[in-house]
């Protein structure tokens, strides 16, 4: 053995060094290692237990995002952008677009009678009234977006609505690749 | 007035920890006695300033004095005084003020009891300690000051302490970990001071153990505390979640655990002991990167320390001065240092270095676990997440190869040995571990899965190997019971260690295969069958404490319609905090525990979302860590390292 490795340990530990000056350059720049982006994508659907929206009750929990890709979107009665997005999310689901509800912050009934008014795009509708789901999920406000893969893992968040040029720009190519995946 | 007294006392103490860093170099280089005399008084006055400034502290959160800052933003009146005194180190500021008294208070217990040591290795020894205690010093006072005032407009009140820290577990666990941190500061400081002289004989390692096995006990006992308090405070049923700041305090215990291994090789042949110094260094180093870690805000964790730029840009300068620094010297003397072993492949020398490495192979697993997201997103690759099943796998894999040299290392001789004569021991005892393995794992799992038997086989190859090696051992000169009573403390140490880990491994292959989780919908006078314990919902009741509003769920548990216990599972509302809290209930026994939880209410005001767990041997993990500390208690009593009487005599 050289006396050379006797500088290998130094030598690690600058690298480490250059690292967190890096990160901490970073930070300081305005890149918050918090942010979602950072901490959901690629990890699973947090764990939840929440009541189906029209029947009060009925319990669902993560297991339900697996399976085969889906997207979850967060919407809620009190907002007018969920309102334009809606006619949409009807068409997707009408072209097989697989896309679970979550009602957040939002009153019962209000969601109830705007889903038979409206329609309903949802194969499965949470109810979150307490926003607690909204809050792992780190929500921000209604409508969001989150494209699901077939084992339940969080591969991408949309903020806003989901509109036709969005979609098929951005969201469709993700949903389709992970259909793909899914096979 | 009183808190400007605290702060004083901290600059004070800062002053004192300057001239501990330099002075006795000094005296120790120019064979100055006076100068290197000056560390002990020295030393003495850094702690007591520090001690003084602290109880300053203690006193402002016990009188409530909102006026300071720190106060005001970590507790409130409400809370009950133990709480506020508690609280003390339940944010960024004190809790570092609590490390630096920590650190000091070591410095003055190295220099109390080194009174055998030769004069100059003392000062050098004091000095590094309290050029450690210069950089903690200048981070608290530059950047973290605990008692800043609000004046003049202080608010009637405070906000509360974080509810998740109203705990008696929390009271113990911080102090705990910070004193098995710091404590590597000693050992660090004994490898600096002799890489400086470039002089590491036998008595250093001799000096150097029982300091690392006492840092080495208060972390296995910190960590296990903050283990068990997770479980039963967080209410999520587990016991380890592999974030970063566990991470972070569980690398310097791999990496002492390595170091104290490497100490003995090194006390009794003479031989590691480059790779010795570089251990007593990473332990250390590990220790302050694990701070670094936490509080620059660089990872992302479920322990939130406020984080700020400028923090951590100061711990990290600290970071490269006091690691770079000791790495560099270590890479220019270390080969002064190196000594050419003499040992064969089959010897205990060699064992060890193979329980070494697996250690540190461990400890890479970690740090590259938990830093790899951080490089990943650095280089352009976006965000990866490393989870527990990457973690989990690799353990594993490698505990197996552990836990079979664990076995056997202790029957291997110094030297050098021949397997011929350790061949039918190793197979009886694997008979015996693979019968005994599979009666264990069928009486206390209804299936089988093979990584419960895997751990069992593990933890039984230890035990039957000890348990001949003590045999062995106790049956060399004398009767049996004769010999067992004049083994050396050492010796019963290295049982209790081994045979701790043994339980643990059980405790862990058991509760990871075979714990049953269970989410519920329940109302009060509700039935859930888990297994053959059957729970019944008796009651709904409110408890209100003193700063927050209760519920309490009350659980009737009973097995093939005997009655067990009745738990008490509570929800608490934190008013100030605006925060939930989950008081998990949890009925404790020898082979598994119970534990009730409650989730939310749900929208018909009746009934709960309930967690119900069944955690077979968990309580085994904890029960491992304590007699794994044990084992280091028993090996600091030992009376060859009482180097007062020892060095006298040899002087004599």
């Amino acid at each position: 053995m050289s006396k050379k490795l006797l500088f290998v340990p130094l030598v690690a530990f600058l690298a480490l060094a250059a690292v967190f000056t890096t990160q901490l350059v970073r930070n300081s720049e305005g890149d918050d290692p918090t942010k979602l982006e950072s901490v959901l994508i690629g990890k699973s659907v947090p764990e939840f237990r929440l009541e189906d929206l029209a029947e009060p009750g009925k319990l669902y929990d993560q297991a339900i995002f697996k399976g085969e890709p889906l997207l979850l979107n967060v919407w809620a009665t009190w907002c007018p952008t969920c309102y334009a997005e809606h006619q949409y999310l009807n068409t997707l689901a009408g072209e097989g677009v697989k896309i679970i509800g979550l009602n957040y912050k939002d009153q019962r009934d209000k969601a109830v009678g705007w889903l038979n008014d409206l329609g309903n795009p949802y194969l499965i509708s949470l109810f979150d009234g307490n926003g607690m789901l909204g809050l792992d999920l780190g929500v921000y406000g209604a409508p969001e977006t989150f494209l699901i893969d077939a084992d339940g893992v969080i591969r991408y968040r949309h903020v806003g609505d989901v509109n036709p040029r969005n979609w098929k720009e951005k969201l469709e190519p993700m949903y389709q690749q992970l259909v793909a995946e899914a096979k | 007035m009183i808190a400007e007294l605290g702060h004083f006392a901290l600059i004070i103490s800062l002053a004192m920890a300057v001239l501990l860093s330099i002075l006795p170099l000094v005296g120790a280089s120019k064979n100055n006695t006076a100068l290197m005399n000056s560390a002990r008084p020295l030393s003495w006055a850094m702690f007591l300033l520090l001690a003084f400034s602290f109880c300053i502290l203690l006193w402002a959160f016990y009188t409530n004095d909102f006026t300071v800052s720190y106060v005001a933003n970590n507790s409130n009146t409400q809370l009950p005084w133990y709480y506020r005194l508690t609280a003390v180190w339940g944010a960024h500021e004190g809790s570092l003020l609590l490390w630096v008294l920590i650190q000091a208070g070591w410095t003055v217990a190295v220099a109390t009891f080194s009174r055998g040591m030769p004069q100059e290795s003392v000062a050098r020894v004091l000095a590094v300690m309290g050029l450690i205690s210069v950089g903690f010093l200048l981070f608290i006072i530059l950047t973290s000051n605990p008692f800043l005032r609000t004046l003049p407009f202080f608010p009637v009140d405070g906000r509360d302490l974080n509810p998740l820290l109203q705990d008696p577990g929390l009271i113990i666990h911080p102090p705990m970990l910070y004193m098995g941190y710091v404590g590597f500061s000693v050992a660090f400081s004994f490898a600096i001071a002799s890489l400086m002289t470039g002089r590491l004989d036998t008595a250093w390692a001799r000096w150097s153990r029982p300091w690392t096995t006492a840092a080495w006990l208060f972390l296995t006992l910190g960590i296990a505390l903050g283990s068990w308090w997770a479980y039963y405070e967080l209410g999520w049923g587990g016991w380890w979640f592999w974030d970063p700041v566990e991470n972070a305090s569980f690398m310097p215990w791999l990496a002492g655990t390595a170091l104290m291994h490497s100490l003995a090789v090194t006390e009794k042949r003479g031989t590691f002991k480059a790779w010795t110094v570089l251990l007593a260094i990473s332990a250390f180093s590990l220790s302050l990167l694990g701070t670094f870690l936490v509080r620059s805000g660089i990872l992302v964790s479920v322990h939130a320390f406020a984080s700020d730029p400028s923090r951590g840009m100061f711990i990290l300068g600290f970071l490269v001065f006091v690691i770079g620094g000791s790495l560099l010297l270590f890479a220019v003397k270390g080969a002064a240092v190196r000594v050419r072993g003499n040992f064969d492949l089959v010897s205990r020398e060699n064992a060890l270095l193979t329980n070494n490495i697996l250690l540190m192979a461990a400890l890479v697993v970690v740090l590259v676990g938990t830093l790899l997201p951080l490089v990943h997103k650095q280089i352009g690759l976006g965000s990866v997440s490393i989870g527990a099943p990457f973690f989990d796998m690799l353990f594993a894999w490698l505990m197996i190869p552990f836990s079979f040299v664990l076995g056997i290392g202790p029957l291997i001789r110094w030297k050098r040995d021949n397997l011929s004569s350790l061949a039918k021991p190793m197979a009886v005892s694997a008979v015996i571990s693979i019968v005994l393995a599979g009666l264990f794992n069928w009486i206390f799992s209804d299936y089988f899965v093979f990584m419960t038997y895997l751990g069992w086989l593990m933890a039984m190859w230890i035990v039957v190997l000890h348990c001949f090696e003590l045999y062995e051992r106790a049956t060399h000169r004398h009767s049996f019971f004769t010999g067992v009573r004049k083994l050396q403390r050492s010796h019963w140490a290295m049982m209790f260690g081994h045979i701790g880990l043994a339980v643990s491994i059980i405790g862990i292959a058991m509760v990871q295969t075979h714990s049953i989780e269970r989410d519920v919908r329940l109302a009060p006078g509700d039935n859930f069958q888990l297994e053959e314990y059957n729970f019944y919902f008796s009651a709904l009741r409110d408890k209100d404490g003193p700063n927050y509003d209760g519920y309490i769920a009350d659980f009737e548990i009973t097995l093939d319609g005997k009655y067990i216990n009745t738990l008490h599972a509570e929800k608490r509302f934190y008013r100030t905090a605006r925060s939930m809290m989950t008081e998990a209930a949890i009925d404790r026994s020898l082979t598994r525990d119970l534990y009730v939880a409650m989730g939310d209410r749900l929208d018909d005001n009746k009934s709960w979302a309930i967690r119900i767990y069944y955690k077979p041997f968990v309580n085994w993990i904890w029960a491992g860590s304590i007699i794994m500390s044990l084992g280091g208690a028993i090996a600091i009593s030992d009376r060859r390292y009482r180097f007062r009487k020892n060095a006298n005599k040899q002087e004599a």
